[in-house]
Protein backbone atom coordinates (compact mmCIF):
# COMPACT_ATOMS: atom_id res chain seq x y z
CA UNK A 1 0.00 0.00 0.00
CA UNK A 2 1.07 3.47 -1.01
CA UNK A 3 0.87 6.04 1.75
CA UNK A 4 0.74 9.93 0.88
CA UNK A 5 1.31 12.23 3.19
CA UNK A 6 1.15 16.34 3.32
CA UNK A 7 3.78 18.64 4.48
CA UNK A 8 3.36 22.48 4.81
CA UNK A 9 6.45 25.22 5.20
CA UNK A 10 5.24 27.31 8.46
CA UNK A 11 6.71 29.30 11.08
CA UNK A 12 8.77 27.62 13.60
CA UNK A 13 7.01 27.06 16.58
CA UNK A 14 9.36 28.84 18.54
CA UNK A 15 9.17 31.60 16.75
CA UNK A 16 7.67 34.87 18.37
CA UNK A 17 5.29 36.47 15.28
CA UNK A 18 5.36 39.88 14.92
CA UNK A 19 2.47 41.58 13.48
CA UNK A 20 4.15 44.37 10.49
CA UNK A 21 3.64 47.59 10.82
CA UNK A 22 1.57 48.21 7.30
CA UNK A 23 -1.14 45.37 8.39
CA UNK A 24 -0.33 43.99 5.36
CA UNK A 25 0.45 40.38 7.83
CA UNK A 26 3.17 38.87 10.07
CA UNK A 27 6.74 39.31 9.69
CA UNK A 28 8.21 36.69 7.67
CA UNK A 29 11.65 37.80 6.90
CA UNK A 30 15.06 36.00 8.32
CA UNK A 31 12.71 33.93 10.56
CA UNK A 32 13.15 30.06 10.86
CA UNK A 33 10.87 28.17 8.94
CA UNK A 34 10.04 24.40 9.70
CA UNK A 35 7.74 21.42 8.68
CA UNK A 36 4.15 22.10 10.06
CA UNK A 37 4.63 19.87 13.61
CA UNK A 38 1.16 17.96 12.24
CA UNK A 39 2.61 17.20 9.55
CA UNK A 40 5.41 15.45 11.44
CA UNK A 41 3.36 13.52 13.11
CA UNK A 42 1.40 12.53 10.09
CA UNK A 43 4.96 11.30 8.69
CA UNK A 44 5.76 9.35 11.40
CA UNK A 45 2.66 7.44 11.56
CA UNK A 46 3.50 6.63 7.26
CA UNK A 47 6.92 5.64 8.03
CA UNK A 48 6.17 3.33 10.95
CA UNK A 49 3.82 1.87 8.92
CA UNK A 50 5.93 1.02 6.46
CA UNK A 51 8.31 -0.50 8.85
CA UNK A 52 5.96 -2.41 10.11
CA UNK A 53 5.56 -3.96 6.67
CA UNK A 54 1.60 -2.25 6.03
CA UNK A 55 2.78 -0.11 3.24
CA UNK A 56 5.56 -0.15 0.34
CA UNK A 57 6.13 3.33 0.23
CA UNK A 58 5.81 6.64 1.96
CA UNK A 59 5.20 9.49 -0.76
CA UNK A 60 5.29 13.33 0.76
CA UNK A 61 4.19 16.36 -1.59
CA UNK A 62 4.20 19.45 -0.60
CA UNK A 63 2.46 22.96 -2.48
CA UNK A 64 4.36 26.36 -2.43
CA UNK A 65 7.67 28.28 -3.38
CA UNK A 66 10.60 26.11 -4.13
CA UNK A 67 11.31 26.49 -0.44
CA UNK A 68 9.55 24.04 0.17
CA UNK A 69 12.32 21.78 -0.89
CA UNK A 70 13.67 21.91 2.49
CA UNK A 71 10.43 20.60 3.80
CA UNK A 72 10.49 17.51 1.67
CA UNK A 73 13.95 17.17 2.32
CA UNK A 74 13.55 16.86 6.06
CA UNK A 75 10.37 14.79 5.50
CA UNK A 76 13.12 12.51 2.91
CA UNK A 77 15.66 12.56 6.00
CA UNK A 78 12.72 11.39 8.65
CA UNK A 79 11.69 8.55 5.86
CA UNK A 80 10.20 9.15 2.82
CA UNK A 81 10.95 8.08 -0.15
CA UNK A 82 10.43 10.28 -2.34
CA UNK A 83 8.91 13.28 -2.64
CA UNK A 84 6.42 15.54 -5.12
CA UNK A 85 6.45 19.68 -4.90
CA UNK A 86 3.44 21.24 -6.61
CA UNK A 87 5.35 25.27 -7.02
CA UNK A 88 3.92 28.36 -7.43
CA UNK A 89 4.52 31.65 -5.87
CA UNK A 90 0.35 32.14 -5.64
CA UNK A 91 -0.96 32.34 -2.10
CA UNK A 92 -2.85 28.74 -1.32
CA UNK A 93 -5.89 28.41 0.53
CA UNK A 94 -6.98 25.32 1.69
CA UNK A 95 -9.73 25.08 -0.96
CA UNK A 96 -6.97 25.11 -3.38
CA UNK A 97 -4.69 23.39 -1.33
CA UNK A 98 -7.26 20.85 -1.29
CA UNK A 99 -7.84 20.70 -4.96
CA UNK A 100 -3.96 19.97 -6.33
CA UNK A 101 -4.23 17.26 -3.32
CA UNK A 102 -6.97 15.79 -5.35
CA UNK A 103 -4.99 15.94 -8.21
CA UNK A 104 -1.55 14.02 -6.89
CA UNK A 105 -4.00 11.72 -5.36
CA UNK A 106 -5.27 10.73 -8.66
CA UNK A 107 -2.12 10.35 -10.08
CA UNK A 108 -0.58 8.36 -7.35
CA UNK A 109 -3.67 6.23 -6.24
CA UNK A 110 -2.49 6.19 -2.27
CA UNK A 111 -4.50 3.90 0.35
CA UNK A 112 -3.89 5.94 3.00
CA UNK A 113 -3.54 9.76 3.04
CA UNK A 114 -2.40 11.31 5.86
CA UNK A 115 -2.48 15.32 7.09
CA UNK A 116 -1.66 16.79 9.70
CA UNK A 117 -4.97 18.22 11.45
CA UNK A 118 -3.91 21.69 11.02
CA UNK A 119 -0.96 23.94 10.86
CA UNK A 120 -0.09 26.38 12.77
CA UNK A 121 0.00 29.60 10.88
CA UNK A 122 -3.28 30.25 9.11
CA UNK A 123 -5.03 27.48 11.82
CA UNK A 124 -7.85 26.38 9.47
CA UNK A 125 -8.19 22.43 10.30
CA UNK A 126 -9.61 22.48 6.82
CA UNK A 127 -7.60 20.81 4.42
CA UNK A 128 -7.83 16.87 4.84
CA UNK A 129 -11.61 16.94 5.31
CA UNK A 130 -11.72 19.24 2.03
CA UNK A 131 -9.28 16.71 0.27
CA UNK A 132 -11.82 13.77 1.78
CA UNK A 133 -14.62 15.12 0.01
CA UNK A 134 -13.34 15.95 -3.25
CA UNK A 135 -11.83 12.39 -3.82
CA UNK A 136 -15.42 11.18 -2.35
CA UNK A 137 -13.15 9.59 0.48
CA UNK A 138 -14.06 8.81 4.17
CA UNK A 139 -12.17 10.75 6.64
CA UNK A 140 -10.89 9.93 10.27
CA UNK A 141 -9.88 13.36 12.11
CA UNK A 142 -7.95 14.01 15.00
CA UNK A 143 -6.60 10.60 14.88
CA UNK A 144 -4.57 9.39 18.04
CA UNK A 145 -4.61 5.80 16.88
CA UNK A 146 -4.80 3.96 14.13
CA UNK A 147 -5.16 0.48 12.90
CA UNK A 148 -4.91 -0.85 9.89
CA UNK A 149 -7.36 -4.08 8.99
CA UNK A 150 -8.64 -5.64 5.74
CA UNK A 151 -9.49 -2.82 3.27
CA UNK A 152 -10.20 -0.30 6.21
CA UNK A 153 -8.59 1.71 9.21
CA UNK A 154 -9.94 1.81 12.42
CA UNK A 155 -9.20 4.94 14.09
CA UNK A 156 -9.58 6.37 17.41
CA UNK A 157 -9.88 10.02 17.61
CA UNK A 158 -9.75 12.77 19.95
CA UNK A 159 -13.05 14.26 20.38
CA UNK A 160 -14.63 16.90 22.85
CA UNK A 161 -15.09 15.05 26.03
CA UNK A 162 -13.17 11.89 25.46
CA UNK A 163 -12.32 9.27 22.38
CA UNK A 164 -14.46 8.09 19.75
CA UNK A 165 -13.10 4.65 17.61
CA UNK A 166 -14.55 4.60 14.04
CA UNK A 167 -13.74 1.94 10.81
CA UNK A 168 -13.43 3.89 7.50
CA UNK A 169 -13.17 1.92 4.01
CA UNK A 170 -9.76 2.54 2.49
CA UNK A 171 -8.42 4.75 0.20
CA UNK A 172 -9.50 7.03 3.28
CA UNK A 173 -8.10 10.21 4.77
CA UNK A 174 -6.32 10.14 8.17
CA UNK A 175 -5.72 14.17 9.73
CA UNK A 176 -3.23 13.46 13.36
CA UNK A 177 -3.70 14.81 16.35
CA UNK A 178 -0.53 15.06 19.25
CA UNK A 179 -0.85 11.92 20.72
CA UNK A 180 -1.04 9.96 17.30
CA UNK A 181 3.00 9.42 17.98
CA UNK A 182 6.00 10.78 19.26
CA UNK A 183 8.27 11.92 15.83
CA UNK A 184 11.88 10.68 15.19
CA UNK A 185 14.86 12.88 14.72
CA UNK A 186 16.07 12.62 11.59
CA UNK A 187 20.15 10.86 11.59
CA UNK A 188 23.28 12.56 9.71
CA UNK A 189 23.30 9.44 7.50
CA UNK A 190 19.69 9.84 6.51
CA UNK A 191 20.18 13.56 5.84
CA UNK A 192 22.84 12.77 3.50
CA UNK A 193 20.51 9.56 1.97
CA UNK A 194 18.00 12.20 1.59
CA UNK A 195 19.25 14.67 -1.03
CA UNK A 196 19.59 11.28 -3.38
CA UNK A 197 15.99 10.82 -3.11
CA UNK A 198 13.99 11.80 -5.96
CA UNK A 199 11.83 15.06 -5.57
CA UNK A 200 9.38 15.58 -8.59
CA UNK A 201 8.19 19.07 -9.36
CA UNK A 202 4.87 19.87 -10.56
CA UNK A 203 2.82 23.29 -10.90
CA UNK A 204 -0.75 23.34 -10.15
CA UNK A 205 -1.71 24.71 -13.88
CA UNK A 206 -0.28 21.14 -14.83
CA UNK A 207 -2.04 19.43 -13.26
CA UNK A 208 -5.02 21.52 -14.50
CA UNK A 209 -6.63 22.59 -10.90
CA UNK A 210 -8.16 26.51 -9.98
CA UNK A 211 -6.41 28.06 -7.42
CA UNK A 212 -8.10 31.16 -7.05
CA UNK A 213 -8.38 33.03 -3.40
CA UNK A 214 -11.86 33.23 -2.43
CA UNK A 215 -11.00 34.82 0.57
CA UNK A 216 -8.99 37.99 0.97
CA UNK A 217 -7.26 39.22 4.10
CA UNK A 218 -7.70 42.92 4.52
CA UNK A 219 -5.73 43.39 7.27
CA UNK A 220 -3.50 41.67 10.37
CA UNK A 221 -3.42 43.19 13.48
CA UNK A 222 -1.88 41.94 16.92
CA UNK A 223 -4.53 40.80 19.32
CA UNK A 224 -5.52 43.23 22.05
CA UNK A 225 -3.38 43.27 24.96
CA UNK A 226 -4.43 42.59 28.69
CA UNK A 227 -3.46 45.15 31.16
CA UNK A 228 -0.67 43.95 33.12
CA UNK A 229 -1.97 42.78 36.63
CA UNK A 230 -0.65 43.01 39.83
CA UNK A 231 1.31 40.61 42.04
CA UNK A 232 0.00 39.45 45.38
CA UNK A 233 2.09 38.56 48.45
CA UNK A 234 0.29 35.80 49.88
CA UNK A 235 -2.51 32.79 49.12
CA UNK A 236 -4.52 35.15 51.62
CA UNK A 237 -3.71 38.60 49.68
CA UNK A 238 -5.15 36.35 46.39
CA UNK A 239 -8.25 35.38 48.04
CA UNK A 240 -9.00 38.33 49.32
CA UNK A 241 -8.47 40.20 45.67
CA UNK A 242 -10.93 37.25 44.24
CA UNK A 243 -13.50 38.09 46.68
CA UNK A 244 -13.90 41.24 47.22
CA UNK A 245 -12.06 43.58 44.09
CA UNK A 246 -12.66 40.79 40.85
CA UNK A 247 -15.72 39.24 43.14
CA UNK A 248 -15.24 36.61 40.65
CA UNK A 249 -15.45 33.89 44.12
CA UNK A 250 -17.87 33.75 47.17
CA UNK B 1 -30.46 36.94 3.73
CA UNK B 2 -30.78 33.12 5.29
CA UNK B 3 -28.55 31.73 7.79
CA UNK B 4 -28.54 27.87 8.66
CA UNK B 5 -26.62 27.32 12.08
CA UNK B 6 -25.95 23.80 12.40
CA UNK B 7 -26.53 22.59 16.01
CA UNK B 8 -24.42 20.71 18.24
CA UNK B 9 -26.82 18.54 20.73
CA UNK B 10 -27.08 15.04 22.41
CA UNK B 11 -30.46 13.64 20.37
CA UNK B 12 -32.11 14.78 23.58
CA UNK B 13 -31.08 18.45 24.18
CA UNK B 14 -29.09 21.21 22.59
CA UNK B 15 -25.46 22.01 23.68
CA UNK B 16 -24.69 25.39 24.72
CA UNK B 17 -22.31 26.54 22.15
CA UNK B 18 -25.01 26.05 19.58
CA UNK B 19 -26.23 29.04 21.26
CA UNK B 20 -22.72 31.32 20.76
CA UNK B 21 -23.14 30.03 17.24
CA UNK B 22 -26.85 31.46 16.78
CA UNK B 23 -25.41 35.02 18.20
CA UNK B 24 -22.93 34.82 15.84
CA UNK B 25 -25.48 34.35 12.75
CA UNK B 26 -27.57 37.43 14.73
CA UNK B 27 -24.31 39.66 14.65
CA UNK B 28 -24.27 38.77 10.85
CA UNK B 29 -28.27 39.71 10.32
CA UNK B 30 -31.08 37.97 8.99
CA UNK B 31 -33.53 34.78 8.95
CA UNK B 32 -31.81 32.29 10.93
CA UNK B 33 -32.59 28.66 10.94
CA UNK B 34 -31.73 25.49 12.64
CA UNK B 35 -30.87 22.14 11.22
CA UNK B 36 -30.67 19.18 13.75
CA UNK B 37 -29.45 16.01 12.54
CA UNK B 38 -29.62 12.98 14.52
CA UNK B 39 -31.33 10.07 15.61
CA UNK B 40 -34.12 10.02 17.37
CA UNK B 41 -33.62 13.80 18.12
CA UNK B 42 -37.27 14.93 18.63
CA UNK B 43 -35.66 16.05 22.54
CA UNK B 44 -33.03 18.60 20.67
CA UNK B 45 -35.32 19.87 18.23
CA UNK B 46 -37.95 20.77 21.06
CA UNK B 47 -35.01 22.98 22.96
CA UNK B 48 -34.04 24.09 19.36
CA UNK B 49 -37.93 25.44 18.78
CA UNK B 50 -37.19 27.59 21.86
CA UNK B 51 -33.92 29.20 21.45
CA UNK B 52 -34.28 32.93 21.04
CA UNK B 53 -34.34 34.43 17.53
CA UNK B 54 -34.73 30.99 15.35
CA UNK B 55 -37.58 31.21 13.17
CA UNK B 56 -37.39 27.20 11.79
CA UNK B 57 -35.74 24.32 13.34
CA UNK B 58 -35.42 21.46 10.38
CA UNK B 59 -35.29 18.02 11.62
CA UNK B 60 -33.75 15.46 9.91
CA UNK B 61 -33.82 12.10 12.01
CA UNK B 62 -32.59 9.25 10.87
CA UNK B 63 -29.79 6.47 12.16
CA UNK B 64 -27.66 7.40 9.78
CA UNK B 65 -26.90 10.74 11.36
CA UNK B 66 -26.37 9.25 15.29
CA UNK B 67 -23.03 9.58 15.70
CA UNK B 68 -22.41 12.69 13.47
CA UNK B 69 -20.15 11.03 11.02
CA UNK B 70 -18.46 13.74 8.64
CA UNK B 71 -19.15 12.02 5.10
CA UNK B 72 -23.10 11.66 6.13
CA UNK B 73 -23.79 14.71 7.74
CA UNK B 74 -21.94 16.80 5.22
CA UNK B 75 -23.88 15.38 2.43
CA UNK B 76 -26.99 16.61 3.94
CA UNK B 77 -25.89 20.09 5.01
CA UNK B 78 -24.22 20.49 1.32
CA UNK B 79 -27.83 19.62 0.07
CA UNK B 80 -30.04 21.78 1.90
CA UNK B 81 -27.44 24.04 2.62
CA UNK B 82 -27.08 25.75 -1.03
CA UNK B 83 -30.10 27.66 -0.28
CA UNK B 84 -28.95 29.91 2.42
CA UNK B 85 -26.50 32.85 2.40
CA UNK B 86 -24.02 31.78 5.26
CA UNK B 87 -24.11 28.29 6.89
CA UNK B 88 -22.56 28.07 10.11
CA UNK B 89 -21.75 26.02 13.47
CA UNK B 90 -19.66 26.11 16.53
CA UNK B 91 -16.14 25.38 16.54
CA UNK B 92 -15.97 21.66 18.17
CA UNK B 93 -14.36 19.05 17.32
CA UNK B 94 -17.22 17.67 15.40
CA UNK B 95 -18.20 20.76 13.63
CA UNK B 96 -14.31 20.54 13.07
CA UNK B 97 -14.67 17.57 11.34
CA UNK B 98 -17.81 18.15 8.99
CA UNK B 99 -18.23 21.80 8.35
CA UNK B 100 -14.73 21.77 5.99
CA UNK B 101 -16.13 18.93 3.90
CA UNK B 102 -19.76 21.12 3.43
CA UNK B 103 -17.36 23.32 2.36
CA UNK B 104 -15.53 21.79 -0.59
CA UNK B 105 -18.71 20.12 -1.60
CA UNK B 106 -20.24 23.52 -2.07
CA UNK B 107 -16.91 24.21 -3.65
CA UNK B 108 -16.60 27.39 -1.58
CA UNK B 109 -14.49 28.13 1.41
CA UNK B 110 -14.38 28.18 4.92
CA UNK B 111 -13.85 30.54 7.00
CA UNK B 112 -12.97 28.76 10.48
CA UNK B 113 -13.11 30.06 13.98
CA UNK B 114 -14.50 33.74 13.30
CA UNK B 115 -13.73 35.79 16.49
CA UNK B 116 -16.10 38.85 15.08
CA UNK B 117 -18.49 39.24 12.13
CA UNK B 118 -17.51 42.81 10.40
CA UNK B 119 -20.61 42.82 7.97
CA UNK B 120 -21.92 39.89 6.26
CA UNK B 121 -19.00 39.30 4.23
CA UNK B 122 -15.75 39.97 6.31
CA UNK B 123 -14.89 38.32 9.61
CA UNK B 124 -12.19 38.57 11.85
CA UNK B 125 -10.22 35.42 13.30
CA UNK B 126 -7.29 34.28 15.21
CA UNK B 127 -4.37 33.13 13.14
CA UNK B 128 -0.63 32.39 14.61
CA UNK B 129 -2.25 30.68 17.77
CA UNK B 130 -4.01 33.84 18.52
CA UNK B 131 -0.85 36.15 18.40
CA UNK B 132 -2.21 38.22 15.19
CA UNK B 133 -6.10 38.62 14.27
CA UNK B 134 -6.54 38.45 10.64
CA UNK B 135 -9.57 40.45 8.78
CA UNK B 136 -10.67 38.45 5.92
CA UNK B 137 -13.34 38.65 3.15
CA UNK B 138 -15.27 35.83 1.14
CA UNK B 139 -15.98 36.31 -2.28
CA UNK B 140 -18.23 32.95 -2.42
CA UNK B 141 -21.73 33.32 -2.55
CA UNK B 142 -22.18 31.05 0.19
CA UNK B 143 -20.40 31.42 3.58
CA UNK B 144 -19.22 28.81 5.34
CA UNK B 145 -18.19 29.68 8.92
CA UNK B 146 -17.23 28.17 12.43
CA UNK B 147 -17.05 30.28 15.38
CA UNK B 148 -15.22 30.36 18.18
CA UNK B 149 -17.04 29.55 21.24
CA UNK B 150 -15.87 31.91 23.31
CA UNK B 151 -15.87 35.34 20.94
CA UNK B 152 -20.21 35.96 21.30
CA UNK B 153 -22.08 35.65 24.27
CA UNK B 154 -24.39 32.86 23.71
CA UNK B 155 -28.50 34.01 23.16
CA UNK B 156 -31.30 32.66 25.51
CA UNK B 157 -32.16 29.25 25.05
CA UNK B 158 -35.83 30.24 25.77
CA UNK B 159 -38.29 32.61 24.45
CA UNK B 160 -38.22 31.94 20.76
CA UNK B 161 -40.99 29.78 19.17
CA UNK B 162 -39.98 28.09 16.24
CA UNK B 163 -41.83 26.37 13.53
CA UNK B 164 -40.36 22.87 13.33
CA UNK B 165 -39.88 21.07 10.12
CA UNK B 166 -39.14 17.49 9.17
CA UNK B 167 -36.44 16.95 6.00
CA UNK B 168 -36.49 13.24 4.39
CA UNK B 169 -33.72 13.13 3.30
CA UNK B 170 -31.04 10.56 4.06
CA UNK B 171 -27.41 10.36 3.27
CA UNK B 172 -25.73 7.36 4.05
CA UNK B 173 -22.56 7.30 2.70
CA UNK B 174 -21.65 3.81 4.08
CA UNK B 175 -17.56 5.16 3.97
CA UNK B 176 -17.50 4.84 7.43
CA UNK B 177 -19.01 3.04 10.68
CA UNK B 178 -19.29 4.57 14.12
CA UNK B 179 -17.39 1.90 16.87
CA UNK B 180 -17.88 3.04 20.13
CA UNK B 181 -16.64 6.21 22.50
CA UNK B 182 -15.26 6.57 25.52
CA UNK B 183 -16.84 9.82 27.57
CA UNK B 184 -14.99 10.86 30.44
CA UNK B 185 -17.16 10.81 33.28
CA UNK B 186 -17.22 14.12 34.47
CA UNK B 187 -18.12 15.08 38.10
CA UNK B 188 -17.03 18.64 37.01
CA UNK B 189 -18.44 21.24 34.63
CA UNK B 190 -16.94 20.46 30.96
CA UNK B 191 -14.09 22.79 30.65
CA UNK B 192 -15.65 24.63 27.91
CA UNK B 193 -19.25 25.73 29.55
CA UNK B 194 -16.97 26.28 33.45
CA UNK B 195 -17.09 29.64 34.90
CA UNK B 196 -13.58 28.42 36.60
CA UNK B 197 -11.42 26.61 36.00
CA UNK B 198 -8.10 26.02 37.64
CA UNK B 199 -5.09 24.88 35.15
CA UNK B 200 -2.13 22.84 35.74
CA UNK B 201 1.51 22.88 34.30
CA UNK B 202 4.59 21.12 34.20
CA UNK B 203 4.87 22.22 37.13
CA UNK B 204 2.57 19.47 38.63
CA UNK B 205 5.41 17.28 38.51
CA UNK B 206 3.27 13.98 37.57
CA UNK B 207 -0.53 13.16 37.58
CA UNK B 208 -1.78 12.33 41.15
CA UNK B 209 -0.85 16.17 42.45
CA UNK B 210 -3.41 16.88 40.10
CA UNK B 211 -5.33 15.67 43.42
CA UNK B 212 -4.37 18.62 45.10
CA UNK B 213 -6.17 20.93 42.18
CA UNK B 214 -9.47 18.41 42.33
CA UNK B 215 -9.93 19.46 46.18
CA UNK B 216 -9.73 23.25 45.08
CA UNK B 217 -11.72 22.71 42.05
CA UNK B 218 -14.74 21.08 43.89
CA UNK B 219 -15.22 24.02 46.14
CA UNK B 220 -14.94 26.39 43.85
CA UNK B 221 -17.56 24.37 41.27
CA UNK B 222 -14.68 24.53 38.79
CA UNK B 223 -13.38 22.39 35.65
CA UNK B 224 -9.48 21.22 35.92
CA UNK B 225 -7.75 21.98 32.91
CA UNK B 226 -4.11 21.54 31.66
CA UNK B 227 -1.50 22.97 29.43
CA UNK B 228 0.41 20.98 26.28
CA UNK B 229 3.45 20.33 28.53
CA UNK B 230 1.49 18.86 31.39
CA UNK B 231 -0.49 16.40 28.90
CA UNK B 232 2.75 15.69 26.33
CA UNK B 233 4.38 14.86 29.83
CA UNK B 234 1.58 12.04 30.60
CA UNK B 235 0.21 13.70 33.83
CA UNK B 236 -3.46 13.60 32.19
CA UNK B 237 -5.58 13.17 29.16
CA UNK B 238 -5.27 15.06 25.91
CA UNK B 239 -9.29 16.36 26.44
CA UNK B 240 -8.22 18.54 29.57
CA UNK B 241 -5.66 20.57 27.21
CA UNK B 242 -5.94 24.10 27.31
CA UNK B 243 -4.36 25.94 24.70
CA UNK B 244 -4.16 26.36 20.51
CA UNK B 245 -4.08 22.72 19.89
CA UNK B 246 -6.75 22.34 22.60
CA UNK B 247 -9.73 23.73 23.97
CA UNK B 248 -10.51 27.08 23.49
CA UNK B 249 -11.99 28.73 26.76
CA UNK B 250 -12.83 31.99 28.31
CA UNK B 251 -14.22 31.93 31.84
CA UNK B 252 -15.04 33.98 34.38
CA UNK B 253 -11.89 32.69 36.27
CA UNK B 254 -8.65 31.37 35.17
CA UNK B 255 -6.46 29.83 37.48
CA UNK B 256 -2.85 28.67 35.78
CA UNK B 257 -0.69 26.80 38.57
CA UNK B 258 2.79 25.70 37.92
CA UNK B 259 2.16 26.87 34.00
CA UNK B 260 4.96 29.04 32.21
CA UNK B 261 2.51 30.60 30.05
CA UNK B 262 3.82 29.09 26.46
CA UNK B 263 2.29 31.45 23.48
CA UNK B 264 0.27 28.02 22.69
CA UNK B 265 -1.42 28.10 26.05
CA UNK B 266 -2.22 31.51 26.43
CA UNK B 267 -3.72 30.96 22.67
CA UNK B 268 -6.32 29.29 24.39
CA UNK B 269 -7.28 31.19 27.63
CA UNK B 270 -6.25 34.31 27.68
CA UNK B 271 -10.03 36.01 27.13
CA UNK B 272 -10.73 34.20 30.68
CA UNK B 273 -12.04 37.62 32.31
CA UNK B 274 -9.77 37.06 35.48
CA UNK B 275 -6.72 35.35 34.90
CA UNK B 276 -4.79 34.09 38.27
CA UNK B 277 -0.67 32.47 38.05
CA UNK B 278 0.72 31.05 40.43
CA UNK B 279 4.58 29.95 39.63
CA UNK B 280 7.55 29.74 41.17
CA UNK B 281 9.60 31.07 38.56
CA UNK B 282 8.87 35.21 38.58
CA UNK B 283 9.81 35.75 34.93
CA UNK B 284 7.56 32.98 33.57
CA UNK B 285 4.89 34.61 30.91
CA UNK B 286 1.87 33.75 32.25
CA UNK B 287 2.75 36.27 34.64
CA UNK B 288 2.04 39.13 31.75
CA UNK B 289 -1.19 38.38 31.50
CA UNK B 290 -2.46 37.65 34.58
CA UNK B 291 -4.74 39.87 36.78
CA UNK B 292 -3.44 38.73 39.45
CA UNK B 293 0.16 36.61 40.16
CA UNK B 294 1.77 34.91 42.91
CA UNK B 295 5.43 33.94 43.11
CA UNK B 296 5.15 31.06 45.40
CA UNK B 297 5.89 27.10 45.32
CA UNK B 298 2.87 25.18 44.49
CA UNK B 299 2.92 22.52 46.46
CA UNK B 300 2.13 24.95 49.40
CA UNK B 301 0.25 28.08 47.83
CA UNK B 302 -2.23 25.61 46.45
CA UNK B 303 -2.87 23.95 50.15
CA UNK B 304 -3.19 27.01 51.60
CA UNK B 305 -5.19 28.48 48.98
CA UNK B 306 -7.92 24.97 49.44
CA UNK B 307 -7.64 25.51 52.98
CA UNK B 308 -8.61 29.35 52.67
CA UNK B 309 -12.10 28.25 50.18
Amino acid sequence: MKVLVAAKRVVDYNVNIRVLSDNTGVDLNNVKMSLNPFDEIALEEAVRLREAGTAEEVIVVSIGSSACQEQIRTALALGADRGILVETEEEMQPLAIAKVLKAIVEKEQPQLIILGKQAIDDDNSQTGQMLAALAGLSQATFASKVVIGDGTATVTREVDGGLETITVKLPAIITTDLRLNEPRYASLPNIMKAKKKQVDIYTPEELGVDIVSRVKTLKVEPPAERKAGVIVESVEELVDKLRNEAKVIS
Amino acid sequence: MSILVVAEHDNDSIKAPTLVAVAAAQAIGGDIEILIAGSGCSGASDAASKIAGVSKVLVADNDCYAHQLAENIADLISEIGSGYSHILTVTTTSGKNYMPRVAALLDVAQISEISGVVSEDTFERPIYAGNAIATVQSSDSIKVLTVRGTAFDPVEAQGGSASVENIDIVKDSGLSTWDQEEIAKLERPELTAASIIISGGRGMQNGENFALLESVADKLGAAIGASRAAVDAGFVPNDMQVGQTGKIVAPDLYIAVGISGAIQHLAGMKDSKVIVAINKDEDAPIFQVADYGLVADLFKAVPELDALL
